[in-house]
């Protein structure tokens, strides 16, 4: 009687345990299928003829050796060096500034990060919409200026090709520096604050606790919120086709426009495959070695 | 933290001018933040005339509502004129199964993961999570053969698709990480009892899930709606989502530019998503610290 009541109850546990496993299985296809399937899919076809239609005849590095010949591409790169720079450094200066303004017992804290955050939560295609207003020599900042007195004021980076791409950064950091400001000030309140009473006993100044020990013991912060920006920076795609269009000409292309354009307008599948190939590999380089350390840090912590 | 006034060696004026600075430069940013919606919405509040005629800040003489009516209702699209109105329903569409079998998959995958734990368990976790890293123009040329083969091109369940597909890593991720502080005797009780691994998840566990079905909801609701690329690239004409159109009336370069429609339209767009932010910021900071540090 025990005996089999031991053994029912062991067969309807692993019925239980594959159960787990029959549940997880059509996320986990999907997964390989429609992630791990479709990266080598492309992988591929950076390897093929491809132009027009896809195709299956092998081309070796050809459409690699075509993206690298093309001053598009390179334009791209060089922008999106440009671009990624300066809104990685511009977010974590104003994201940490106000994380520090915002901690010292602040009346309408709330209301102040509320303010800060709210850009993150419209779409991209809504900032860009907003900015090409704001940015546009005609009617936009321009004009308010020349109304404000300031008659040489002059403002053309939107249909400048040289400085386009300056307006794109400014765009993201409005979008994405409050996020930064969220993540320094989560980092902020959990700081030791023994350390910190120990050290203003000790006739330590207030610029000093933060310069000496604050900052550097939220280090990781920064890591993660670098890592976060360029992750931001390499897929950025709808704010440029909604501000600036990659505009004037093609001198504010980043690469994920570029291979969209190559893709679905220019029909050159080979080398916008190529291109999504090659921002793979940059944003596994940026990902893989911090998740590893990420991991490895978490078993270190328990 | 570390405050002026618990922490500073200077009493008395200094002190309060430091805090008078401190509340100027904050004022100042928040200023900075909240100027685009300010010119946005007293934009779409002007006639064009008046958009001409006066400064980019200043408030509108006139209040009218034209602009909105025109973008909703008669704004055009690329060729069709239809207004902004069947593009908000296609996004809805789109959103809204979209988000509800993300998250059911995610929590369900979530449980599974951590209260059925299976050799390989952490192994099938990992693979699924590196689908939150991919730049998405790595999948957009096999994707739209597939959906063309699937007879799912320029479709909102195509859309669907994709958008449950991708989402799937950070639903798993979220409502994962949220299981795993669950203690594990809870659902050892439960079996004890009798109980099986969906009458445990109904019973047990769903019920104690809502914080985290939030912040999975509000993440693929703001994702979703806020999505351009699968959008421009998966779906064309009539069945573009929210975004796609808006971009497209924007773009528009014949007639007269509207300055005030496009303002509407793209309140309009931003609308939904910050109508959540406002009454669920906390589970929006959350989805997103939880979505974008580790994920």
């Amino acid at each position: 009687m025990g005996a089999s009541q031991s053994t029912e109850s062991n067969l309807t546990a692993s019925i239980q345990r594959h159960l787990s496993k029959i549940v997880v299985a059509p996320s986990f296809a999907a997964s390989l299928f429609f992630v791990y399937g479709f990266i080598l899919w492309t992988g591929y076809m950076a390897f093929s003829k491809s132009r027009m239609l896809p195709s299956w005849d092998w081309a070796g590095l050809r459409q690699y050796e075509r993206l690298w010949q093309m001053e598009r591409w390179h334009v791209a790169i060089e922008n999106l060096l440009v671009f990624g720079g300066l809104f990685i450094v511009t977010c974590l200066i104003i994201g940490c500034l106000l994380a520090v303004l915002l901690d010292q017992r602040i009346r309408a804290e709330g209301a102040l990060r509320t303010i800060f955050l709210y850009p993150m939560a419209l779409s991209f295609i809504v900032t860009g919409t907003v900015w090409k207003w704001l940015l546009n020599p005609g009617l936009g900042l321009e004009s308010m200026m020349h109304d404000l007195g300031w008659t040489s004021f002059k403002f053309d980076w939107l249909v400048n090709s040289d400085m386009a791409i300056y307006t794109v950064v400014i765009a993201a950091v409005w979008q994405a520096s409050g996020f930064v400001m969220a993540m320094f000030l989560a980092a902020l309140r959990g700081v030791d604050q023994d350390i910190i009473r120990a050290a203003y006993m000790d006739g330590a100044s207030l610029p000093r606790i933060y310069f000496g020990i604050i900052i550097p013991s939220i280090r990781p912060v920064f890591l993660s919120a670098i890592v976060v920006l360029a992750h931001l920076a390499v897929k950025s795609f709808d704010l440029v086709i909604a501000l600036t269009g990659g505009g004037p000409g093609y001198s504010s292309d980043l690469p994920a426009t570029f291979m969209y354009t190559m893709a679905f307008q220019r029909n050159q599948l080979g080398v916008g495959a190529a291109s999504a190939m090659m921002m793979l590999a940059t944003v596994m380089a940026i990902i893989v070695p911090y998740l590893y350390s990420e991991l490895r840090g978490g078993k270190k912590n328990g | 933290m570390a405050d002026i006034q618990t922490y500073s060696h200077d009493a008395g004026w200094k002190h309060t001018v430091l805090r008078g600075l401190l509340y100027l430069v904050l004022i100042l940013f928040a200023a900075y933040y909240l100027f685009p919606l300010i010119v946005m919405i007293a934009t779409s509040l002007k006639s064009l005339d008046e958009i001409r005629e006066g400064s980019l800040i200043s408030l509108p003489r006139v209040v009218t509502f034209d602009a909105w009516n025109y973008a909703w209702n008669e704004a055009c699209v690329g060729v069709e004129c239809t207004g902004i109105k069947i593009y908000f329903w296609n996004s809805v569409k789109m959103a809204i199964p979209a988000v509800l079998i993300s998250t059911f998959l995610g929590a369900i995958n979530g449980y599974a993961l951590t209260k059925w734990r299976f050799k390989g368990a952490n192994i099938v976790f990992a693979l699924l999570l590196f689908g939150c890293f991919i730049p998405f123009q790595v999948v957009l040329l096999p994707m739209s053969q597939v959906l063309g083969k699937l007879g799912l091109a320029s479709s909102t369940p195509g859309l669907v698709l994709v958008h449950v597909v991708y989402g799937l890593c950070f639903t798993t991720l979220f409502f994962r990480n949220y299981y795993v502080s669950i203690p594990d005797e809870l659902v050892k009780a439960a079996t004890i009892d009798g109980a099986g691994f969906f009458t445990i998840f109904w019973r047990i566990i769903l019920p104690i899930s809502t914080p985290i079905i939030v912040v999975s909801v509000i993440w693929q609701f703001t994702q979703i709606w806020n999505d351009f690329l699968f959008g421009a690239s998966f779906a064309s004409g009539d069945n573009a989502p929210m975004t796609v159109a808006l971009n497209n009336i924007v773009n528009t370069t014949t007639g007269v530019k509207q300055y005030n429609v496009d303002m509407a339209a793209a309140l309009l767009t931003g609308l939904p998503t910050l109508l959540v932010y406002v009454l669920a910021g906390k589970y929006f900071v959350r989805g997103l610290t939880a979505g974008s540090v580790k994920g």
